[in-house]
Parts: C-alpha cells; structure tokens; sequence
C-alpha cells in the first residue's frame, strides 16, 4: 500500500487556508506521566480556531495522551498525572476552579469505535443537552436533536426511526450519532480520537466530508493513523514520536516538505 | 520496521510431511487423544445426568403421593342433635357442635353392623380427628344444612391414606375357590368347612416356611456350636428347631399369627379373619358380619391374602378389611390436596400443611430482599466506581470475599449472640430470619453486582463523560442500567441461596412446631427448608410423604427462582 499522501489533496487543502487564524488552544511544555512512566515530553503546541488540526504518529507516540488532556479525560485515570499550562481561549483548563465535567461539555469528544449509549437515537442526542439543562421545553428539545442529527448529516436516515435503539444503526451511522450527540450540547473544540479506524472507506469518507463542514463551526482536532486522511482533511499537522511533539505546521508543509528526519521517515512510510 | 532479512531459511528446520510414519502416528495420537477427551466428557455428563435423574425421580415419586389425600365420600347427616343439641342456632353453639360424631355415624352407616366395641374403635380409627372440620365450616357458612343428608368428602387418617397409596401392602385375592365354604356362625368366633381343598397350597407353604425357619436356626446353631457354645445354652435353640420340624410334618391345624401373612375369607357379605387352617377348613374371628350361614358356592367366596404381616404393617387386618370394604362400595375418592398449601403445621399428618412455613419463608426473604438489595447494590457501586484504590478498601475488598465462603451456621451463631442477645429482637420471628439470612447473601450480591457493573464496557463511562456527565450521572444514567440484569440474576441466586438455608435459622431459633400462619415479622415462624427438616425427623410415615411434597414445593420455587434470573439475563442481554 502507497503510504504516501496524494499531492493534490494537500494542495486544496492548504489553498483554504491562506489567513493565520487565532489560537483557540495553546499548550506550553505539558509533561504528562503514567505512574513513573512519562508519556509526554515538554510538549507545546497552539491549536489555531475553526480548523481542522491532526495528530499523527506511531503508535504509543502520546498523541492520544495529549488529547485527553484537552478535555481533561485522563483525570478518569487515577495513575495520571499531567503538568505544564494547557489554555484554552487563554484560560488554564487545569486551573483547581474549574469543574472538569464543565469544560467536557464545551470540549466534546468522539471516539475511537462508535460508542452510542443502548438507548434511543433520541435520547442518545437528547442526553446531553437534558443534562446541562439547554432545553426548555420538549420542542427545544426535538430542535436541538434534529439540528444536531442534521448537522451530522444522519437525519435523513434516522428521521423515521428515532425510537429505535442506537446500537441498532451500522458502524459508520453510528460513529455519526456520536458526532451528533457531542455537537448537540455545542461544543467549543471536538476531540476526535481516531474516529475512523472501526469503519470502512465508504463510512470513512462520509465522516471526513462531515469534518469538512463542522470545522466552519467547530475547533477540530483529530488523531489519526491514516496519513492520508490527516492530508486529506486537517489544514495543520502535528507529528508526534515516543512522546515528543516532532514536529508541528501547515499539513501541507509536513508533508511535502518535513524538516526532521523522523517526520519524513514516517510520512514516507519507513516505520510505523 | 519491516526489513526482511534476506538468505536461506535454514534446511535443518522440518516441514509437517503428509504421508511420513511418523506424521501419521503423531496425527493417529492427536485424534486418539481428542477422542478420549470427548469421551471422558460424555462419561461425566452421563454420571451427573443419571445422579440428578435418579434424585429427581425418588424425590417425585415419594412427593407426588404426598399431594393426594383420600377421602371417604359418603352421605352424610347433619344431624342436629348432635351439633346443636340444645337448639340455639347461635354461630357459637353451631361452631362447639360435635362433628366428628356426625363423621363417625357417617363411616358407621357405610358399614352397618360393626357393633364390637374393639371393631368399632378400629373402625372409627380410620377417620381423621380432624374429620369434622371441613364439615364444621360447611355448616357454620349454609346453617341450613342441619338435619339435611349431604354427600360431602371426609378426611381420612394418615395411616389409612398411606395404607390406600401403598402398593406393597395391596391384598391378593382368590376368587376362583374350587369347593363349597359353610360357615358355622354369623359373627364371632366362627369355622368354615370347605368341601374342596382350597387352603392345602397356603398350608403347604406355611409348612415350607415353618422348615425353612427350622433350616435357619439348625446352621444357626452349628454356628455356634463351632464357636464353643456349650451344649446348655443350645439346648433351647434345639428344642425350638425340633418344634418348628414336627410342626411341619404335622397334619394339625396351623395357626396364623401377626409373624405370617394374613389370610382372610370373604364370604357371605361378611370377612373373616384366620386364625388356624387345615387343608380343607379354617377357624377365625369376623371382622365384617356374614349375612347369613348358608353354603356358598364355588367361586362365590375369596381368599385374601396379605402377603405383608400384620406386625409390619401399620395397618391391621380389621382396619385394612374395613378400608378395602369401603373401596370396593367406590367411597374412596382421592383428591388433590389444596388443604396442603392452606394449612399450617401438624401433628396429625393429614392435617399438616405447608402454609405456615411458606408464608415464613416470604416474610424472612422480603426482610432479606429489602436489605440486601439497596445495601449490596450501594456498596458495589461505591467500591467499584468511586472507591479510591488503597489499602483499606482492598482490605474491605477481600473480607467481602472471605465473607462469602462463611460457614452459613456462623452467621446464625452471630444473629443469635448480635440480634437475639444483644438487641433483644424475639426469638423464631422472620424478622430475626432475615436479618441473618441478609448478612449471609450479602457478599453474594456484591460480589455478583461489582462483576455486573464491571462488565459494562467503559467505552460507556466514556461516552458519557465525553457529553459532559459527571461520575455519578456516568453511573447511575448508564452503567446502573446496563449492570440492572446482572444485579438482578445475583440477587435472585443470592435469594434462592437463602429460601434453601437452614443451619442459621436454628441458631436462632426458627425451628419449632409452629401451628399458626405468621402475619407478622415479629410473630413466631419458620421456613419451608426448615419445616422440611422437621418432617423428615418424624417416624410416621405419612411425613415422610409430606417431607418429599414439601421438598418438592421447595424445588419448584428454587427452579422459578433461577428461571426469572435466566430469563431476566437473556431479556436484558445486550450487545454494544
């Protein structure tokens, strides 16, 4: 298999994006450690607004680590243990006065296999906004779920159907009902943990058309094993290597033009 | 990296061959072992299968008897001289009436002429003391029925039920007599002269037996004569042997005692018992008075034969005589024994019931269920998803483990030290029962809670503190739920655990002869493993019947139990 990306995906890419856009999430030097074990190394990085931002790399590279950071899942992880400043619109998301379960609702997070609760489509994208108390009535309720749905581009497919269960739905519709939930409590940034690597190229190719379109909305950032779909959907890339952030800029740049060996190395697909 | 080193892969390492001799065997080795395995598979399944059929079908067999009762069917007055003799017609006075007179003039008219007082204790000794109780309710809720006729069901006694349901003690009969019977007298002490020589086969084989016994003791006594025995101590055993010979070469009358199987005569409307025969007469007592003394015909009269004696059975020849008389005029009826599951506890077998012991047994689980339930499920939940991991809840971890192997007798010995001595709670009450009961299940339910909950994939903790829930709206919207099934299949195993337990409920003193139905917690009580335990301890027969049915009644709560957790599983079983 080519492991190399496709040049002309990078370059329409990269022509949508001309302007700098401001940092929506700024980490500086974030060490996070596993017990004794370090996972990530003096990282930091500024994540730009409205964009699409990919995390590549091999595995156990920290890319993940550095994601749950974000929306501070790993504090579900009670061996862990994270330092340095990560900032979200220049506030420090690790600041003792912040409730964790706050900021999850304004960073949302998809992951790696479809993971819809064993209820109803609805009450999967009912759930969060009934939890946080964004509806006010029933008819709110029915509009947040189907402008979510829709934004998932699901609603046409489930609109019949939104009694049933959502495990009943197929990989990729399912994958795009966890989209929908996490976009119906309207999130700041959406935390996409390899949101792909359970569903086929078709699935595939409809969630990264769905990137495609939220990013106008929502802050991105995505991990991923697929170069070729970091290429394809990101405008900015980061590549990270036992641990250590290598190297970070325009998507286009990381791949056509690396400055570190080891990026090259791996986009060209000498390990991984 | 996914450089392959180039070269020869080295020639010394063997490729699997198809057809070498060595290939073959070590394939003919691999099936061999495969083969024994599955066998000894089979074996196992088969050892297992036959054990709980042979156990399934003793205990069936002895229980189903157990919920039939026999009753005698007959017309029946209610007279009201004997119920009401003043008059009065007051609820009270109907209620203090004497309606086993009423039942025992019943059982008197469907065999008239039993006027000996012995026969006529015999008689009525067939009939249930508490005979007139249905007979009591009948009359208390229609007044009306005074001085009417009723064909109404009367309860027999234990003896007389089992003596119907056993088939050991089932009479052989004769009817096909060769020569004419004249009996000498219609009640008494009577002989009857046969014309043929009907009795010569049964003198025959009482003579064999009478040799057989002689045989027996002879080796008996070169036993013992082997042995050093001196000639005196023998010289008894001798001179009985030397009797039991004569006797059987003898052509005098033999006589019948309670040792042999009884021999009765049917004749004339009337049964006789015998005491002695000869080939072609015998001499007895009339159990049921002949109607007259005329000469019966070939084939009109019967030898009934009891091949059980009298002395092992519980039944005697005049009662058993009386019992086939009443079934062979189709009083008999046998019914199905509702009065088993509506009655409490009994001294008389036929009166017994599992009522009170079942009602026990659902107030001691509701007091279980209603502490278990909340304080397990709780507990799991806090040690499985919000505990820190340290030390102590470890320690707490495995002292919930240890807890579940506990002998169930300690924590009878710890309710009867905490909650009968130290609190002061009455004694036998379900109360009590359930509190023990909860602290045996307990760990049970934990355990199989925290395994429930820990089986719910954490990809739904996950997502649900993805959307921004908290920990415990994470627990308690979707892991509780998902765990529900599993909490519910340990909780109604842990409960089947404890409806079957004994040993702490003697601790504390469930185990009594308890008459009344509980309608309390605090109200003495006891449960149905206990009532089963009690039963069994009895030496009627009867209760041993009772004591199958019971179990039986035990066993299919036990199976419904464990088919609700079944079904509950599969019906809740997702998929994720």
């Amino acid at each position: 298999m080519d492991m190399r990306p496709d040049p002309l995906v990078m370059m329409t890419s990269s022509v949508q994006d001309q302007a700098p856009k401001p940092v929506k999430v700024a980490a500086k030097n974030v060490n996070v450690y596993y017990g004794a074990k370090q996972a990530l190394k003096d990282v930091s990085v500024d994540i730009p607004v409205k964009a699409v931002t990919a995390f590549i790399g091999p595995s156990g590279c920290g890319k993940s680590t550095f994601l749950r950071c974000i929306n501070r899942m790993n504090d579900t992880v009670a061996s862990c243990r994270v330092e340095g400043l990560i900032q979200i619109d220049g506030k420090d998301i690790y600041d003792p006065a912040l409730d964790p379960v706050q900021l999850r609702a304004r960073v949302g997070m998809v992951f790696q296999k479809p993971n819809p609760f064993p209820k109803s489509i609805y009450d999967n994208v009912a759930y969060g906004p009934r939890i946080h108390g964004l509806s006010r009535s029933k008819a709110e309720l029915d509009e947040i779920v189907e402008h979510s749905l829709r934004k998932a581009s699901l609603w046409e497919e489930v609109k019949d159907r939104l009694k049933d269960s959502g495990t009943g739905l197929s990989g990729g519709q399912q994958q795009r009902l966890c989209i929908a939930r996490t976009i119906a409590i309207n999130p700041e940034i959406i935390l996409m943990d390899e949101p792909c690597s359970a569903l086929d190229p078709i699935a595939t190719a409809r969630i990264e058309e769905l990137m495609a379109e939220l990013r106008s909305n929502f802050t991105i950032i995505i991990v991923t094993h697929s170069m070729q779909q970091a290429a394809r959907v990101s405008q900015r890339t980061a590549f990270f290597h036992l641990g250590i952030l290598v190297e970070k800029g325009e998507t286009s740049q990381i791949f056509t033009n690396p400055t570190d060996k080891r990026t090259q190395d791996y986009i060209t697909g000498r390990f991984g | 990296m996914t450089d392959i080193t180039s070269g020869e892969f080295p020639s010394s390492i063997r490729r699997v061959e198809f057809d070498s001799a060595e290939s073959k065997a070590r394939l003919r080795g691999r099936y061999k072992s495969e083969a024994r395995f599955k066998a000894y598979g089979i074996v196992a399944l088969v050892i297992t299968t036959s054990f709980l059929l042979a156990l399934l079908t003793s205990i069936v067999s002895r229980g189903v008897p157990g919920f039939f009762q026999n009753y005698l069917v007959t017309e029946v007055l209610v007279d009201a001289a004997k119920i009401d003799p003043q008059g009065k017609g007051t609820p009270e006075a109907l209620r203090a009436g004497d309606y086993s007179a009423v039942a025992r003039a019943a059982l008197a008219d469907a065999i008239p002429g039993i006027n000996e007082r012995q026969l006529k204790k015999e008689l009525n000794g067939l009939l249930s003391s508490g005979a007139g109780d249905d007979l009591r309710e009948m009359v208390l809720a229609n007044p009306s029925l005074l001085g009417q006729r009723i064909r109404t069901p009367l309860l027999l006694a234990d003896q007389a039920d089992i003596f119907l349901k056993e088939t050991e003690s089932a009479v052989r009969v004769f009817a096909d007599t060769r020569g004419s019977a004249t009996p000498s007298a219609t009640t008494g002490d009577i002989t009857i002269l046969v014309s043929g020589n009907d009795f010569a086969d049964d003198v025959a084989l009482i003579k064999a037996e009478l040799v057989n016994s002689a045989v027996a003791l002879e080796k008996n006594i070169a036993l013992r004569a082997g042995r050093g025995a001196s000639a005196e101590s023998l010289a008894d055993l001798k001179a009985q042997a030397a009797e039991l010979r004569q006797r059987a070469a003898g052509t005098a009358s033999e006589t019948l005692d309670s040792k042999t199987a009884s021999r009765l005569v049917a004749i004339n409307g009337g049964v006789v018992k015998v005491k002695e025969m000869t080939p072609t007469s015998v001499r007895g007592d009339v159990i049921v008075p002949l109607t007259t003394t005329a000469e019966a015909a070939p084939g009109t009269w019967q030898i009934r034969v009891y091949d059980r004696p009298e002395a092992d059975r519980n039944m005697n020849d005049r009662a058993a005589t009386f019992l086939e008389q009443l079934k062979s005029k189709g009083l008999i009826e046998s019914k199905f024994n509702w009065a088993f599951f509506t009655r409490g506890d009994s001294r008389e077998a036929e009166l017994a019931g599992i009522q009170g012991a079942l009602v026990g047994s659902i107030l001691t689980l509701l007091v279980t269920i209603g502490l278990c339930l909340p304080i397990g499920v709780l507990a799991a939940i806090y040690l499985e998803e919000f505990a820190p991991k340290n030390r102590f809840t470890e320690l707490i971890e495995i002292n919930i483990n240890n807890l579940a192997a506990v002998p169930s007798i300690v924590f009878g010995l710890l309710g009867l030290a905490v909650f009968l001595n130290f609190f002061g709670l009455p004694r036998s009450a379900p109360l009590v029962g359930g509190l023990v009961l909860a602290l045996l299940v307990l760990p049970t339910i934990i355990i199989a809670s925290r395994a429930a909950l820990k089986s719910v994939p954490p990809s739904i903790r996950e997502a649900a503190l993805g959307v921004g829930a908290s920990h415990q709206q994470a627990v308690f919207h979707h892991v509780l739920p998902l765990a529900m099934p599993g909490i519910m299949t340990g909780t109604i195993i842990g409960m089947a655990h404890a409806l079957g337990e004994t040993a702490p409920l003697l601790m504390i003193g469930m185990i009594a002869f308890i008459v009344d139905v509980p309608t309390s917690l605090t109200q003495a009580a006891t449960v149905l493993p206990v009532q089963i335990f009690l039963w069994s301890d009895l030496p009627e027969p009867a209760f041993k019947m009772k004591t199958a049915a019971a179990i039986l009644v035990l066993l299919a709560v036990l199976f419904l139990m464990n088919g609700i957790s079944i079904w509950l599983r599969k019906k809740f079983e997702r998929r994720w």
